[in-house]
């Protein structure tokens, strides 16, 4: 089957030995696990930032930090994740499953590869390093806003020139990713028989490309603004503050998609794996996130409603942001019509994908509460949208990742977990998402505004509660950690097939576990039993089996 | 009717679920306006519309995931798209979208309509305190977190919170306000932005340097109504509280008269004018105080006179706005850059032409020029004197009332 596995075994094409294999490759399979580790270092650093913002609401009153290390601890939370965490493992995974997706042996531009990654340990050196000076780190919100943001001390140009290296990188990869997926697929891939996680991406990185600029010039505005006299967002000079978010939303909320587009990528193929069924609407989930792609930018002031705007401009932000919930909602649709009438087992990337249509459901609902602006107004920057961001990013994309590294590991060391852990990893996690996360919407209803470290005592029982699902969820990560470490990575774990699952379609399927260090040098011949789009009435599974 | 039924079915159930009915803990409150109940139906209206669409959605997915187990279900069905189901589930969201937007648009309307308020509070955010000014009654001062509170809130210090009286949400002076009347607030800052927001009141709005932004509440019911900021704006962002205190009519005014105000109409002046004097003294006087470190109670006296409308005063005042609005482009020497089509203000027609058409262009915007309608009477009067009375030019003096007749 594997035109990829024999050429392999003619040429010795092995990676290079020792530290500088890292530095230096050019390989996509090395720079995704690059990009993967990175993202986990800095979900683990993201995590204890965020344990310790939980640590002093667990009880009112000031215990453990200062109110401006705290407003630090969430502005580098909310930094480290979304630019560390989420955007770098997505990075990763399209690295990793795009070229074996589509049939081609790398990504199109392999030193751009490298330099994108490499960028980043300097990027997050940067940021990071801004803890240890005096004045601390940015302490204004990961938004950012002037005035305040102007106050940072020395770490300002820290942020900012971070900031410009991040988004450097996220360019190089989105670049990167149009290429490979527009020019380098295997010949009989049209683009509508392409894998939805490849589709995801696509229009990810289009969305990435359209809006990382715009971040990069809204904060050179603002460094500008800090040290050579300019006032685009001083008042007193003629500039406008409110203009900062403006332009800050319009990349804002576009990023919001790029942290879940490839989110409804993986779920879309996992979920069809495992109900052993093809993918329902195929073709309208491709419409879908191009829908939701194009809305993306003309929603952002949903973001702002409390500054001020004319009435015309808060009628129209509210009902194009509740047009997104009909897109949303057809991909919800279709991935429980997926599940229909299918055969379904319940091995752990199942579980997590299957948790993220729950659970990034709920997050939608809050999302269409907050899109009614005069309700909002009595939400906006209170726990309640605390509540609702966390359930789109952590059982929503979060969940994806986790869920992705589960369904492909075993393609990529050649042995699979162990599925029980698997499963005490998912339930412990699903659970302590909801214990952590649900209490901070009856929070915000009541009144709690979000970016305090101490509240009235009335929101005491909920910040309890909250705190104690985010201590055990934090430690419950580490059981995944093991599992992955010792039985895929360490290879303890059972050695994995080719197929690995049976439901599972793709060229990615096609070739051995572990995937070669080079595969499809010559482009595949591909099947249309691999194809997720289009695979007819081929290919009948075996129907006997035992219960999951 | 749908809306009622849906309100009083939420509300028998919360009532339930705690034996609670006022100032929930785990839910938006009622409040006590017009605008805050309404917003409290639409909150509960679209939860339940949400709760009845998760039902079906999560009852058809837990459905499918015991019914279409492999052990359940060991074949597979083979269908993969249904135009008409997938018509049907696009179109059927969108008219329940638009059963929402349309309650939603009307109280939206309502928010922002400020007409015909009984009098103005212009509310300034500073780090980290909020000052009032009734701008109608002369009354001005300074709102900050509690002494208990503020011992208490100190890193390690040792205070049992639960003991203080109403740990952060309590402040030492009151926004005091007369129950039944239309009152229009005016938010901006002196700093960064903050925003200001009383649940049971209002929603918030951002008070945001350079933008005066409005909005209005009539709160019915006598009591004691606390609230935060609610935009991050620096250390001390979560201890700076609000605390609107609602007195019957008579008890406002007998307050009033205590703090060494007065009621609108007990001074003989045309109101407008003497309104329109009184907010520019009011930026004055936030311009003079900003260096204050804690204004604390000690600010509570009237901020100023009235500056008579001379025009030494609207020159000195006219030159000061000028610098912050008008000289980025038409430059301080009034020359402005040909280069980039900003028109020069010497000798030109519109300056040195009838004042009206001054008035107009400045409230209304030209072009690249932004209108400047949010800047007060007196600010824009004394703008326009200056340019009038600079550089050459020689085209007499505009009064805010003139600017006034031109709103």
């Amino acid at each position: 089957m594997s035109h990829a596995a024999t050429h392999d075994e003619h040429h010795d094409h092995g990676p290079e030995a020792g530290i500088m294999r890292w530095i230096k490759t050019t390989n996509h399979k090395d720079l995704g696990t690059l990009y993967l580790w990175f993202s986990m270092i800095m979900f683990f650093i993201g995590g204890l930032m965020s344990l310790v913002i939980r640590a002093e609401l667990f009880e009112p009153g000031l215990q453990f930090v200062q109110p401006e290390f705290f407003n630090q601890m969430t502005t580098m939370h909310a930094l480290v994740m979304i630019f560390g965490g989420v955007m770098p493992a997505f990075v990763g995974l399209a690295n990793w499953m795009i070229p074996m997706m589509v049939g081609c042996s790398d990504l199109a531009l392999p030193r751009v590869n490298n330099w994108g990654f490499w960028i980043l340990p300097f990027a997050f050196g940067l940021l990071l390093s801004t803890l240890f000076m005096d004045g601390g780190a940015p302490a204004a919100g990961w938004t950012m806003y002037p005035p305040l943001v102007l106050q940072t001390g020395d770490a300002f140009p820290f942020l900012i020139f971070a900031i410009h290296l991040m988004g450097i990188s996220s360019i190089t990869g989105a670049i990167n990713v149009i290429v490979t997926i527009l020019n380098m697929r295997a010949p009989q891939m049209t683009l509508l028989k392409m894998p939805l996680f490849v589709w995801s991406w696509l229009i990810t990185a289009y969305l990435l490309l359209a809006v990382m600029p715009v971040l990069a010039g809204a904060v050179t505005m603002l460094l500008t603004d800090k040290y050579f006299g300019t006032s685009f967002f001083t008042a007193a000079g003629g500039g406008d503050p409110v203009m900062f978010q403006h332009i800050f939303w319009f990349f804002g909320h576009p990023e919001v998609y790029i942290l879940i587009l490839p989110a409804f990528g993986i779920v879309s193929t996992i979920i069809p794996t495992f109900a052993r069924k093809r993918l329902f609407g195929y073709d309208s989930m491709v419409y879908a996130m191009a829908s939701i792609a194009f809305l993306s930018f003309i929603v952002w002031a949903h973001h702002m409603f409390t500054v001020g705007m004319p009435l015309a401009a808060e009628l129209f932000f509210m009902f194009a942001t509740m047009l997104i919930a009909v897109p949303t909602g057809v991909k919800v649709f279709n991935w429980i019509a997926t599940m229909w009438r299918g055969s379904m087992t319940f091995e752990t990337p199942m579980l997590f994908a299957l948790g993220f249509v729950f659970l990034f459901t709920i997050g939608g609902f809050s999302g269409l509460m907050l899109a009614i602006a005069p309700v909002d107004f009595q939400y906006h920057d209170s726990y309640f949208v605390v509540a609702h961001f966390h359930y789109v990013l952590v059982p929503g994309a979060v969940f994806s990742i986790i869920a992705a590294i589960y369904y492909w590991i075993p393609k990529w060391t050649g042995h699979m977990y162990n599925e029980r852990l698997g499963q005490i990893h998912f339930w412990l996690s699903a659970i302590f998402i909801n214990v952590t996360f649900f209490p901070q919407h009856f929070a915000g209803l009541a009144g709690m505004p979000r970016r305090i470290p101490d509240y009235a005592t009335q929101f005491t029982d909920w910040n309890v509660i909250s705190s104690v699902g985010a201590f055990v969820y934090f430690v419950v990560q580490f059981v995944w950690a093991y599992n992955m470490i010792v039985n895929c990575i360490m290879k303890k774990g059972e050695p994995a097939t080719s197929r690995v699952w049976e439901g599972a379609h793709g060229l990615e399927w096609t070739v051995p576990s572990p995937a070669p260090y080079h595969t499809f040098e010559e482009p595949p011949v591909l099947d249309e039993s691999e194809v997720q789009g289009a695979h007819a009435d081929e290919h009948q599974h075996e129907v006997q089996g035992k219960p999951a | 009717m749908e809306k009622a039924k849906f309100q009083a079915a939420a509300a028998a159930l919360l009532a339930a679920m705690a034996g609670v009915a006022q100032a929930s803990p785990y839910n938006l409150p009622k409040g006590v306006t017009e605008l805050t109940q309404e917003v409290y139906g639409l909150h509960m209206l679209i939860f339940w519309i949400v709760c009845g669409i998760g039902v079906v959605v999560f009852g058809a997915m837990i459905y499918s995931i015991f019914a279409h187990r492999k052990s359940r279900h060991p074949k597979p069905a083979d269908f993969h798209e249904s135009i008409p189901v997938e018509i049907a589930w696009t179109v059927i969201p969108f008219i329940i979208l638009i059963g929402m937007a349309i309650p939603a648009a009307g109280t939206l309307i309502k928010m922002e309509d400020t007409e015909n308020s009984e009098f103005t509070i212009k509310v300034t955010g500073y780090q980290w305190k909020w000052q009032y000014e009734y701008i109608d009654q002369d009354i001005d001062f300074f709102s900050t977190l509690s002494t208990d509170s503020n011992e208490a809130r100190q890193l390690g210090s040792g205070v049992d919170v639960y003991k203080v009286d109403n740990y952060l949400l309590d402040v030492d002076k009151p926004l005091v306000l007369p129950v039944g009347a239309k009152v229009r607030l005016l938010l901006t800052s002196n700093d960064v932005i903050h925003a200001w927001w009383v649940p049971e009141v209002t929603g918030k709005k951002d008070a945001i340097p350079g933008y005066i932004n409005k909005m209005w509440i009539q709160i019915e019911e006598p009591g004691v109504y606390r609230g935060q900021c609610a935009e991050l704006c620096g250390r001390d962002h979560g201890f700076m509280p609000i605390v609107v205190e609602a007195l019957p009519r008579e008890e406002f005014e007998a307050w009033v008269a205590e703090q060494g105000g007065r009621m609108p109409g007990e001074d003989a002046g045309p109101p407008q004018m003497a309104s329109a004097a009184r907010v520019a003294a009011a930026d004055i006087g936030v311009a003079s105080e900003a260096g204050m470190s804690d204004a604390g109670a000690g600010a509570s006296e009237p901020v100023g006179d009235a500056p008579a409308a001379d025009q030494a005063s609207l020159m000195e005042q006219g030159e000061t706005v000028y610098g912050n609005y008008c000289s980025a482009c038409h430059q301080a020497n009034g020359q402005g850059m040909a280069a980039a089509n900003f028109p020069a203000l010497v000798d030109s027609p519109i300056v040195t032409g009838p004042a009206d058409a001054q008035i107009q262009q400045i409230l209304q915007g030209k072009g690249a020029m932004p209108a400047f309608g949010y800047l007060s009477d007196m600010d824009i009067a004394s703008v326009i004197t200056y340019t009038r009375n600079s550089w050459g030019n020689d085209a007499g003096v505009v009064t805010p009332a003139d600017v006034a007749a031109q709103r």
